[in-house]
């Protein structure tokens, strides 16, 4: 394998939910490598998305260790974590949340706000992002003034704004028709191609048989893994 | 950004914003106008009793200036004795009576005032000149349309009426050679001043050589309170007050309406608290997933607080702002109907604004708007990202 980006040694999450442990997440051990693309798939329940969030630093595993580039990041403070999110992960999610007030290019340019980012940089870097999206005429357009699948790209062009390490899609496809998912998963094969690495969760066969390795996870382990 | 998207999210409702900004504006207006009630008499009291510029009051004992009937007697004796009080540089008399003015089958009542030309300080002129002559009479408004005169013409005047004989006491027919505007009488109260001589013949017996007050004008080095204290001792019958004796009596008189204002005003506070993190609260709720969000990508939880307290902020500064207009917008209303309160003095103000109270109580609104954004801007910021990621995706 290539560099690693990502790698889990026996992370396991559990939580409370009505009074009860849930084991979300039972000891698992994978390594993303740079340029990879690896589809986690299973039924509902099965921690897929409690992964992706440990994956992304928006949850902490109850043990084990999640490494990213070598830097332990299950430890890290609130604030680490948070700059941590902001400069080396890239976010997309089911239901697009963009932020509604704001045009197509504002929503991009809201990391690079945070980042620090000056305002002509950040534009450029919106307008750029935006074009390699397909989006470019659509620049002021706010989400209510785009489709499903145009909101789906802006979200994917926000979660690349300051050039991530990686980027974790949840259900990226989840929201949207066939054809316009199949726009989405031609978009992260040419993102893919392009050298960005790719963890996505979903259900959608046709996004899983897109990717080059397909984890499989059960009650919150890792089943089965198949490459391309 | 932050601040783009603050506004974006109070444009995002605008009827709610505009709402949010009324119910602030009506809490900053009642706010306001119970500053200027709590401060407005008696900065009035004060203005009032510093016009003219006499420090001291010299009265019956035991009474308020023109507070009854009562008077003093042996008048030149008084005003020799306080006219050699070293300090002491000018001693106006006032004679208060009430004075009739036939009319027809009827009589014209009015407040008379007997002065000193020259040296009075309970009128303004607002045309002609001042009664010095024996035969001589100044009127105002109110009382030139009642009698229906104008300077030049005369005018009969009598200090009694009995209204079964129908027949005056101390009748004179007196010159009006000006129109004045009388300090402390009500706006439609009937008023004339004369030279204190002639009202006091006027009067007979019962107003001969009597005083109903005198004022004191008393020289900028001398200590005021040492000269009215050294009057009480020297001169039993009377009472001495000065200007800041006054007003305190006037504070204590005052005292409910300055309670009062200090509750209405603290709820009023109360009700812009509430009404800011209610809406602050309200639309948090509502974008619970997109701060999440916001937090999943890497928007850190100061920046969130500052969004969400901003948006507070500017509810409460927008409210403030329109809250001023609309509190002094009621406070004029308010003051033009107390103004014809019946003998209340037409200069007193129940409602006077003074920058430096009104910043301060507005500014409290302001900071009370800040700090109810800050609960639920704080809630916003520690929200856990992936419980609420989790929930949002499940509803």
């Amino acid at each position: 394998m290539s560099d690693i980006v990502l790698a889990a040694r026996d992370v396991r999450r559990d939580y409370q939910m009505a009074g009860e442990t849930v084991h979300a997440v039972r000891g698992i051990s994978l390594d993303v490598g740079a340029g990879d693309w690896v589809a986690l798939v299973g039924p509902s329940g099965c921690g897929k998305s409690t992964l992706l969030n440990l994956l992304g630093a928006i949850d902490r595993p109850t043990s084990g260790t999640i490494a990213v580039r070598g830097q332990d990041i299950s430890t890290l403070s609130d604030r680490a974590a948070t700059a941590f999110r902001l400069r080396h992960v890239g976010f997309v999610f089911q239901r697009f949340y963009l932020m509604p007030q704001l045009s197509a290019l504002e929503n991009i340019e809201l990391p690079l706000a945070e980042a620090g980012v000056g305002k002509d940089e950040r534009r450029a870097r919106g307008r750029e992002l935006l074009s390699y999206v397909g989006l470019a005429a659509r620049e002021k357009h706010r989400p209510s003034e785009l489709s499903g699948g145009e909101q789906q790209r802006v979200a994917i062009a926000r979660a690349l704004a300051n050039r991530p390490a990686f980027l974790l899609a949840d259900e990226p496809t989840g929201e949207l028709d066939a054809a316009t998912g199949a726009d989405v998963i031609a978009l992260c094969a040419q993102l893919n191609a392009d050298g960005t690495t790719v963890v996505v969760v979903t259900h959608d066969e046709e996004m899983a048989h897109a990717a080059r390795r397909v984890i499989h996870l059960r009650d919150g382990q890792v089943v089965n893994e198949v490459h391309a | 950004m932050i601040r783009l998207l603050a506004t974006a999210s109070l444009l995002r409702h605008r009827a709610r914003t505009a709402l949010a900004v009324a119910g602030v504006a009506v809490s900053a207006a009642m706010l306001l106008d119970m500053v200027m009630l709590s401060t407005g008499m008696r900065e009035s009291f004060r203005s009032l009793l510093e016009r003219g510029s006499f420090q001291v009051r010299v009265g019956p004992r035991g009474a308020m200036p023109f507070d009854g009937e009562a008077t003093v007697g042996g008048a030149a004796g008084l005003l020799d004795t306080l006219r050699a009080i070293p300090g002491v540089t000018v001693v106006a008399p006032v004679l208060g009576a009430s004075l009739h003015a036939p009319q027809g089958e009827g009589a014209v009542a009015a407040f008379a005032l007997g002065v000193t030309a020259g040296s009075q300080g309970d009128y303004t002129l607002q045309e002609g000149r001042e009664a010095s002559g024996a035969g001589e009479a100044v009127l105002n408004d109110p009382m030139l349309t009642a009698v229906r005169r104008r300077v030049g013409d005369t005018l009969s005047l009598g200090t009694g009426f009995d209204p079964q004989l129908r027949t005056f006491t101390g009748l004179r027919t007196l010159r009006i050679v000006g129109r004045v505007r009388f300090r402390y009488l009500a706006t439609e109260q009937r008023g004339v001043a004369l030279p204190l001589p002639t009202l006091q013949a006027m009067g007979g017996d019962a107003r001969r050589d009597r005083l109903s007050l005198v004022m004191l004008r008393v020289d900028s080095a001398a200590d005021v309170e040492v000269i009215r204290a050294g009057i009480e001792a020297a001169l039993p019958r009377v009472s001495a007050l000065s200007t800041a004796t006054a007003l305190q009596q006037a504070e204590q008189r005052l005292g409910y309406f300055r309670q009062l204002a200090f509750i209405l005003g603290s709820i009023s506070l109360v009700v812009g608290f509430l009404l800011v993190t209610t809406i602050v609260t309200v639309s948090v709720n509502e974008r619970i997933g997109e701060i999440a969000v916001m937090r999943a990508i890497g928007v850190s939880r100061g920046h969130v607080v500052q969004q969400v307290v901003l948006e507070g902020l500017v509810l409460s500064l927008v409210g403030t702002g329109g809250g001023l207009a609309l509190g002094l917008v009621t406070a004029r209303w308010l003051n033009s109907i107390l103004s014809t309160f019946p003998g209340l003095p037409e200069a007193v103000d129940f409602f006077l604004f003074q920058p430096g109270p009104a910043v301060a109580a507005l500014g409290m609104l302001v900071l009370t708007g800040l700090a109810a954004g800050a609960v639920p801007a704080w809630r916003a910021a520690t929200l856990p990202i992936a419980g609420t990621l989790r929930r949002e995706a499940v509803a």
